[in-house]
C-alpha cells in the first residue's frame, strides 16, 4: 500500500478512477460505414528487400501493407510477382472455381444436406494465390478456412464434397465435422477444429524437415482471433529459436465469429508487427491484391527454402459473408462494410487485371463461371451417390471403433459389439438404418 | 518369446546383464532406440547439453548431435504441439516435460490433437511419440513436483499411459512405448529412480544394485505395452497397484505376513484385464493402491471393473488405498503418502470381511 500515492484520496478528488477499456467495432448494424481510417497505401511504393535479409529489414514491412494491383488494374513496384497470364488465368480459374463450390455448398447445408459450411468469399487470395506460390509438395497446416489450397493441389471436388456430406464416400469416415479435410497424398494436414493447434504442429513439421535435410518448407494458416492462443507464441517461439524454415499466415478477415480484431489486439498494433519481437521476417500485405498476396508467399518460401528463417504474413482482408453457416453477420456488424471495403474483391480485381492486359474478357469470364457451376454441380451428383448426412449411407458402426489406436483394445472390441448389438436391436429385420 | 519378454517372469539373470538404477535403465534404452532408429529425436527442457535435470538424457546429445538430442523453449505447449508436427512428417519423437506436474499447458496438443489424429485423419497422419515425464511424490517436491495426474491421461481416448516401477520394466517398457505407433505418457515414478522406496521412510534408502529388478538385459529388448506383471504369487487376496506402491505395497504384506498376490499393472491404458481378473477370481478380494489423489482416480475404474467382472467370485467389498484429495503438501509429506498405515489397515479390513 505504501507506494500507492495519496491512499486517503476519496472518490471525487481530482484523480481519475481506474476504468477498464473494451474494445468495440466502429459500425455495428444499421451503422453507417466509414474506412477512412484504413490507410490504403500507394501500390508499388513498398520496398522488397533482399530475401536473406535480416529479419529486422522487414519491420517497415510490417506496419505498411504491400500491395501491387493499383485503381488501373496495372501491376507495380518491386514485389510485382510478373507471374505470365496462363498463371494468372489459372489463378483466377480457382478463384472462380471455389467460389461456386462454396454456393452449392452453403445452398446443400441449407437444403439440409450437411450440418456445417463455411465459405472464404472474399478471402479467395489468402489460400489460392498463396497456395500457387508454393511447391505442390511443401506441406499446409491449414486453418478450416483453406479449401482453396486443395483445389491448387488438384484435389477432387467429389473427395471434398463426400467429406462434407459425412457418406459412406468419405475417406475420413464421417468422423469429422465438414470441411475439416485431410490429405497426405497432397501435403495437406488434417484440419483440427480447435483453434491455433496447427501452428507448432507445422513449426515441428519444418523442424524436422531441417532435422532430415530435406528441401520441402511448411506453411500454416491461422486467423487473427486465434493469434491470442498460447499456441501462437510458442509456434512463433519454436519457429525463432531452430530458425525453422516454415510460413505463418495470419488472414486477418476482421471478424472471429462476432468478435472483431480488436478482442486479438488489433487496436494496438498489426498482426505483421508481432513477428518483431521474435526476431522473424513479417509482412502486411494486402490480402485481396492476388498478386501481392503471391510476392508475399513466395519472398518468404524463397526465404525458408534457402535456411534464411521463418516470416510472419499478415493478409489484410475481409470476411465478406458470415463466419459459417451457423451465424448471421447482420446480427452483430453492419452489412455495408462488405461494399465499403476498401480493398474491393480479389476475385474482381485480377480478372481486371487481366483485362487490362487484354488477355481476358466479360464472355470468357461469363462462361468460365457457368463451367464451374456445371462441373461443381455434376460432382455434387456424384457424391449424392455415396449418400448425405443423416440419410443412412454412412461407413458401417464398427468404424467408429477403428484409428481410435492401432489395434482395437478389448475395451474398444468390447464397446463395438454394444453398438453393432444396439443396432441389431433397433432395426431387427436388418433394415438399413 | 524371449525370456525377457514374458510378461510374468522375474528378469533372467544371465552373463548379459547389468546392474542398473532407473535413470541408467532409461537412458539406455533412449541410447538405443537412437542408435536403432534415425527418425527417433529427444527434445525437452535441459535434456541437451545438461543431460536432464534427472540424467535421464545424460551423453545423449554428445553421441547422437545436437540435432538428435536438443533443448527446448520453455513451453510444454510447444515441445508436444511440435512433436505432432514431427510425426507428422515421419519422426518418432521422445519429448521429455520436466515434471508431470508441468505438462497441462501441453493437454491440448496432447489431447485434442496428439491423441485424436489418427482417428480423424483416418489414419492418414498418427503421432507416434512418446511423451516421457517423471512423476509422483515421496521427494518432499512441494505441490507442483509431486503430482501423479495418470487418470487425467487413462481418460482420453486415443492415449496409452505406462508406468514403469523397476530398472528391468523401465527399458523394455520404454523401448516397446517408441516403437508404438500411437501417442503414449510414460510416466515415471522419481521416488524410485535411484532405488526402490517401501514407505517406510525412516528406513535407509535402499540401492537398485541390491534389488532383483535391477538386473537390466544388455541391449535391446521389449516388455509389451499392455501387459501386467505378477510380482508375487498369493491366495489370501490380489493387490492392484503400479509404479512407486508396487515397492511398498510388497514391503507392506510382507511386514504383516500375509499372503498377497501382487499385480503390477505396468500399463493402465492398454490394460491387463486378463490378469486382473483371473487373480481376483482365485483370491476373492481385491485391494487397490495408488499413490494418486482418490476421486476419479484410476483406483475407481479399477474398482469398477473387479466389481463388473467378479463380483460373484468377491469374498469383500473391493477397497481403495489412496492419496488424500489434496494438493500434494510440503512439510505434511508422509501425512499425505498412502503408507504402511494406511494400507496395513486396509488388509486387516479386506481379510476380516
Amino acid at each position: 500500500m505504501a507506494d500507492r500515492p495519496d491512499e486517503t484520496a476519496k472518490q471525487g478528488s481530482n484523480k481519475p478512477t481506474l476504468s477498464l477499456h473494451v474494445p468495440e467495432p466502429k459500425f455495428r448494424p444499421g451503422d453507417a460505414v466509414d474506412f477512412s481510417h484504413i490507410d490504403v497505401t500507394v501500390p508499388g511504393a513498398q520496398p522488397r528487400p533482399d530475401e536473406a535479409c535480416h529479419a529486422s529489414e522487414t519491420a517497415p514491412l510490417t506496419l505498411d501493407l504491400v500491395r501491387v494491383l493499383g485503381d488501373d488494374d496495372k501491376a507495380h513496384g518491386p514485389w510485382d510477382p510478373k507471374l505470365d497470364p496462363e498463371t494468372l488465368r489459372e489463378m483466377l480459374h480457382q478463384f472462380a472455381m471455389v467460389r461456386a463450390f462454396d454456393a452449392r455448398m452453403y445452398r446443400g447445408q441449407r437444403q439440409g444436406k450437411t450440418s456445417f459450411y463455411m465459405k472464404c468469399t472474399g478471402e479467395e487470395a489468402t489460400s489460392i494465390s498463396a497456395a500457387m506460390a508454393l511447391a505442390s509438395d511443401d506441406m499446409v497446416f491449414p486453418s478450416y478456412r483453406q479449401q482453396g489450397i486443395l483445389l491448387v493441389r488438384g484435389y477432387p471436388l467429389v473427395e471434398m464434397i463426400n467429406q462434407i456430406y459425412s457418406n459412406r464416400g468419405d475417406k475420413l469416415k464421417g468422423r469429422q465435422l465438414p470441411i475439416m479435410y485431410s490429405s497426405r497424398e497432397h501435403s495437406f494436414f488434417s484440419i483440427s477444429g480447435n483453434l491455433a493447434t496447427q501452428m507448432p504442429q507445422a513449426v515441428g513439421w519444418a523442424m524436422a524437415s531441417a532435422i532430415k535435410g530435406d528441401t520441402r518448407i511448411a506453411a500454416t494458416w491461422v486467423g487473427e482471433g486465434s493469434t491470442a492462443e498460447g499456441d501462437f507464441h510458442s509456434a512463433c517461439t519454436f519457429a525463432a529459436v531452430y530458425n525453422a524454415p516454415v510460413i505463418i499466415n495470419v488472414v486477418n478477415n476482421q471478424w472471429a465469429i462476432s468478435s472483431f480484431s480488436g478482442f486479438a489486439g488489433a487496436e494496438r498494433t498489426t498482426f505483421a508487427a508481432r513477428a518483431l519481437g521474435y526476431g522473424i521476417a513479417g509482412i502486411r500485405v494486402d490480402g485481396n491484391d492476388p498478386l501481392a498476396v503471391y510476392a508475399a508467399e513466395r519472398w518468404a518460401a524463397n526465404r525458408a527454402r534457402s535456411n534464411s528463417g521463418p516470416t510472419l504474413i499478415e493478409h489484410f482482408t475481409y470476411r465478406a459473408e458470415g463466419h459459417s453457416t451457423s451465424d448471421d453477420p447482420g446480427a452483430y456488424r453492419s452489412v455495408h462494410e462488405g461494399e465499403e471495403w476498401p480493398l474491393g474483391d480479389p476475385v474482381n480485381r485480377l480478372k481486371k487485371h487481366l483485362i487490362a492486359l487484354g488477355e481476358w474478357d466479360e464472355e470468357r469470364h461469363a462462361a468460365m463461371d457457368i463451367a464451374c457451376a456445371e462441373e461443381v454441380k455434376a460432382a455434387t451428383k456424384e457424391a449424392e451417390k455415396n449418400g448425405i448426412l443423416g440419410h443412412g449411407l454412412h461407413h458401417p458402426f464398427h468404424t467408429m471403433f477403428e484409428d481410435v489406436f492401432e489395434k482395437l483394445p478389448w475395451h474398444l472390441e468390447e464397446q463395438a459389439a454394444q453398438a453393432i448389438h444396439e443396432r441389431e436391436v433397433k432395426w431387427p429385420e436388418g433394415r438399413k438404418p | 518369446m524371449s525370456a525377457t519378454e514374458t510378461a510374468n517372469d522375474a528378469p533372467v539373470v544371465t552373463e548379459d546383464t547389468r546392474r542398473l538404477n532407473m535413470i541408467e535403465a532409461i537412458n539406455d534404452a533412449l541410447s538405443i532406440m537412437l542408435e536403432r532408429d534415425p527418425d527417433v529425436i529427444i527434445m525437452g527442457e535441459d535434456v541437451g547439453y545438461f543431460g536432464g535435470v534427472f540424467r535421464a538424457t545424460a551423453g545423449l546429445q554428445e553421441k547422437f548431435g545436437k540435432t538428435r538430442v536438443f533443448d527446448t523453449p520453455i513451453s510444454e505447449c510447444g515441445i508436444i504441439g511440435v512433436a505432432v508436427g514431427m510425426g507428422a512428417y515421419g519422426l518418432r519423437p521422445v519429448p521429455e516435460i520436466q515434471f508431470a506436474d508441468y505438462i497441462y499447458p501441453g493437454l491440448d496438443q496432447l489431447i485434442s490433437e496428439a491423441a485424436r489424429l489418427r482417428y480423424r485423419s483416418a489414419g492418414e497422419y498418427i503421432a507416434p511419440m512418446t511423451v516421457r515425464s517423471p512423476f509422483g511424490g515421496g521427494i518432499f517436491g512441494g505441490q507442483t513436483h509431486s503430482q501423479s495426474p495418470e487418470a487425467i491421461f487413462t481418460h482420453v481416448a486415443g492415449l496409452k499411459t505406462v508406468i514403469p516401477s523397476n530398472p528391468h520394466d523401465a527399458k523394455g517398457l520404454l523401448i516397446s512405448a517408441i516403437e508404438d505407433n500411437d501417442p503414449v505418457v510414460f510416466f515415471e515414478p522419481k521416488r524410485i529412480y535411484n532405488g526402490p522406496f517401501t514407505g517406510f521412510y525412516d528406513n535407509p534408502v535402499e540401492p537398485w544394485k541390491k534389488h532383483r529388478d535391477s538386473q537390466v538385459p544388455e541391449g535391446y529388448y521389449k516388455i509389451p505395452l499392455g501387459k501386467a506383471r505378477t510380482v508375487r504369487e498369493g491366495e489370501a487376496f490380489t493387490v492392484l497397484t503400479y509404479g512407486t506402491m508396487v515397492h511398498v505395497a510388497e514391503a507392506v504384506c510382507a511386514a504383516k505376513g500375509v499372503d498377497a498376490e501382487i499385480i503390477d499393472l505396468r500399463t493402465l491404458v492398454p490394460l491387463d484385464i486378463e490378469a486382473i481378473e483371473t487373480s481376483v477370481k482365485k483370491t476373492g478380494r481385491c485391494l487397490i493402491i495408488h499413490e494418486a489423489t482418490r476421486t476419479s482416480g484410476f483406483g475407481a475404474e479399477l474398482s469398477a471393473l473387479v466389481t463388473e467382472r467378479c463380483f460373484y467370485h468377491l469374498e469383500a467389498p473391493v477397497d481403495r488405498v489412496t492419496g488424500f484429495d489434496t494438493p500434494y503438501p510440503h512439510s505434511l509429506e508422509w501425512a499425505y503418502f498412502p503408507g504402511p498405515v494406511r494400507i496395513g489397515e486396509a488388509i486387516d479390513k479386506i481379510l476380516s470381511e
